[in-house]
């Protein structure tokens, strides 16, 4: 149908207590039948836009469409094409996990053969069904997850909210859960994912945009985010911080941003990291400094966000207004 | 103003089974979850023996043995105590996020409250079984026949109901279920302990008794006990229906529009 399965315009969301904006005009254009990323720390406001797009805040100005209905004026509407799932894994603990996909499929408006042939389904496409009979109180974290996807499908949304699925999961349960997000969007569907993995965006998202405080600070796709800040981070580890300042100059002109120094750690951020960590070890050697440690890394989003706002992640990280389940910052 | 295709009748019905859905969820809970069961049977239960044999003794009680006076106001303070569950239930709910997500369902909006009230209600009915027949075997013989007794158990229902709406709003104005629990406790203890639940008003100094006699729970006591007894019972039927009705009338938009701030 339409081109953007989720089109929002300056949408901007203050909280009472303390008149924090936590959505600070924020627009977005999420094609169909992709999954577009929202990157951010703690308190960015990825989840406050999340809320505002699945119709359970409403914004204080500026408007949205899902699927090409009106958040404020046709939020009914809205919710029947949505899914919503997310870190706190809301399933109803004292049920089953048959019992919380057939609630959620009632509460969809399926008839009751439908609903519980739906849940069935939804527990063996999940890898659920052994499990299906127990309360969700017994499940692993990463048990949970899935059945909280589940709950999100039970209606088979074209659109798909996920905030935050693998915020607290295990290795393997992460990369199960993208496989299965994957496996979700070849079958046509629109996911709006907002993780605060780099990682996690990387692998599965198309397009791009990373908050900070409430404002979009950098769009584009997760190749062309990271090319802008180079594909490798050169660590070079001085004997002391003071060596750091003093020889950083031999080393400046490796990058095209401005190095990076924190103590006695000095970073780069390149495109060609051996080439650079071999030009280093020349460069220092030829001028006799003694280097303590030298490292490669892939940029995290810490990197992102130094090389975007000049501060790091967790000091944004203001918990402020971003926690759905806790009842703070609620208006 | 929202574009949906549903006629009112077809709406109307999806917002009824989202009620009931709402309310078997909310009782699979409670026989789910021990504690939720102790509170709902093994209490009761707890006090009736307590009165019946421990205290009662000491109570002396006007006309018929005290037994008689004891369990309709049991049964009375039972649902009131009972009203506690529904501030703790709804403010858990909220607590845990399940609010959260049932907003972003296109079910319908009053479904949460409405459940939750119907849950408790269905919860009520069963005490009202369990008591009666402890009662029975404890030596409970009331004398005011089958009718009178179906219609005092409807009243005390409808009361219970009505105070529901009331426990709902304390729930979604608590932060958390632990708050819920500490709110209504100074509150139902001297409605249920200073009334005509245990002991007749007469026994208390003057001052009280005006608060005792006049306050709705002791009216819809001397109501219950009066149609289950068959004794005079004044205007009390009358007075606990119409604090009933005031209190969902006043209550119930006060929870309802609480329930659209809240989460």
């Amino acid at each position: 149908m339409t081109q953007f399965a989720i089109q929002a315009r300056d949408i901007v969301r203050t909280f009472r207590d303390g008149g924090v904006k936590a959505l600070d005009g924020v627009s977005l254009n999420v094609p169909t039948g992709e999954v577009f990323g929202l990157l951010g720390p703690n308190g960015s406001g990825k989840t406050t836009m999340v809320r505002i797009l699945s119709t359970i805040l409403a914004p204080d100005s500026g408007s949205a469409t899902v699927d090409g209905k009106d958040v404020v004026t046709q939020a009914d509407a809205v919710r029947r094409s949505i899914g919503l799932a997310g870190q706190y894994a809301t399933v109803d603990e004292n049920l089953t996990g048959f019992e919380n996909l057939r609630m959620v499929g009632r509460l969809n408006h399926l008839t009751k053969p439908v609903a519980s042939e739906r849940a069935h389904e939804l527990l063996a496409q999940f890898g659920l069904s052994d499990a299906g009979a127990r309360p969700a109180k017994t499940y692993s974290g990463g048990m949970r997850r899935r059945l909280d996807l589940a709950a999100a499908l039970v209606a088979k949304p074209p659109v798909l909210f996920l905030d935050e699925p693998t915020t607290g999961l295990d290795p393997q349960s992460r990369q199960d859960l993208w496989v299965i997000i994957e496996d979700l969007v070849s079958t046509g569907v629109t996911v709006l994912l907002t993780t605060q993995y780099l990682e996690e965006a990387d692998r599965l998202a198309k397009q791009l945009v990373v908050l900070d405080q409430g404002r979009i600070i950098a769009e584009g796709t997760p190749a062309s985010l990271k090319a802008q800040l180079g594909t490798t981070v050169v660590a070079v580890t001085f004997t002391s911080s003071a060596e750091a300042n003093q020889h950083v100059g031999l080393i400046r002109d490796l990058t095209t941003n401005e190095p990076n120094i924190d103590g006695s750690i000095v970073e780069l951020t390149v495109n060609s990291g051996p080439a650079v960590a071999a030009e280093v070890i020349r460069r220092l050697d030829t001028a006799g400094v003694t280097v303590a440690g030298l490292a490669l890394r892939e940029p995290s989003l810490d990197d992102v966000f130094l090389n975007l706002t000049g501060h790091k992640a967790e000091v944004a990280a203001e918990p402020v207004a971003d926690a759905p389940a806790k009842r703070k910052g609620r208006s | 103003m929202s574009t949906t295709t549903l006629s009112p009748i077809s709406r109307l019905r999806w917002a009824f089974s989202d009620v009931m859905t709402v309310a078997q969820r909310n009782l699979l809970a409670v026989f789910r979850v021990p504690s939720a069961l102790v509170f709902v049977i093994i209490q009761p239960v707890m006090f009736v023996l307590l009165f019946r044999y421990v205290f009662g003794g000491a109570i002396k009680a006007p006309g018929s043995s005290y037994v008689n006076f004891l369990i309709p106001g049991i049964l009375v303070q039972t649902t009131v105590f009972g009203a506690v569950g529904t501030a703790i239930g709804l403010a858990e709910d909220l607590q845990r996020g399940l609010i959260e997500r049932f907003r972003a369902l296109p079910m319908a909006r009053m479904a949460v409250l409405a459940g939750r009230t119907i849950s408790d209600l269905a919860r009520n009915v069963l005490i009202l079984v369990v008591i009666t027949l402890v009662g029975f075997g404890v030596g409970f013989r009331p004398g005011g026949g089958v009718v009178a007794y179906v219609q005092a158990s409807i009243l005390m229902l409808l009361f219970s109901f009505c105070l529901s709406w009331g426990f709902a709003f304390i729930g979604l104005a608590a932060p958390n279920s632990e708050t819920a629990q500490a709110m209504t406790f100074p509150l139902i203890f001297p409605i249920t302990f200073a009334s005509s639940i245990f002991v007749p008003v007469a026994t208390m100094p003057g001052w009280l008794q005006v608060f005792a006699r006049n306050q709705p729970v002791s009216q819809a006591a001397e109501a219950v006990r009066g149609l289950m007894l068959g004794t005079p019972h004044g205007n009390s039927s009358w007075i606990t229906l119409g604090w009933a009705l005031l209190a969902i009338a006043t209550l119930g938009p006060l929870a309802t529009r609480r329930y659209r701030r809240a989460a």
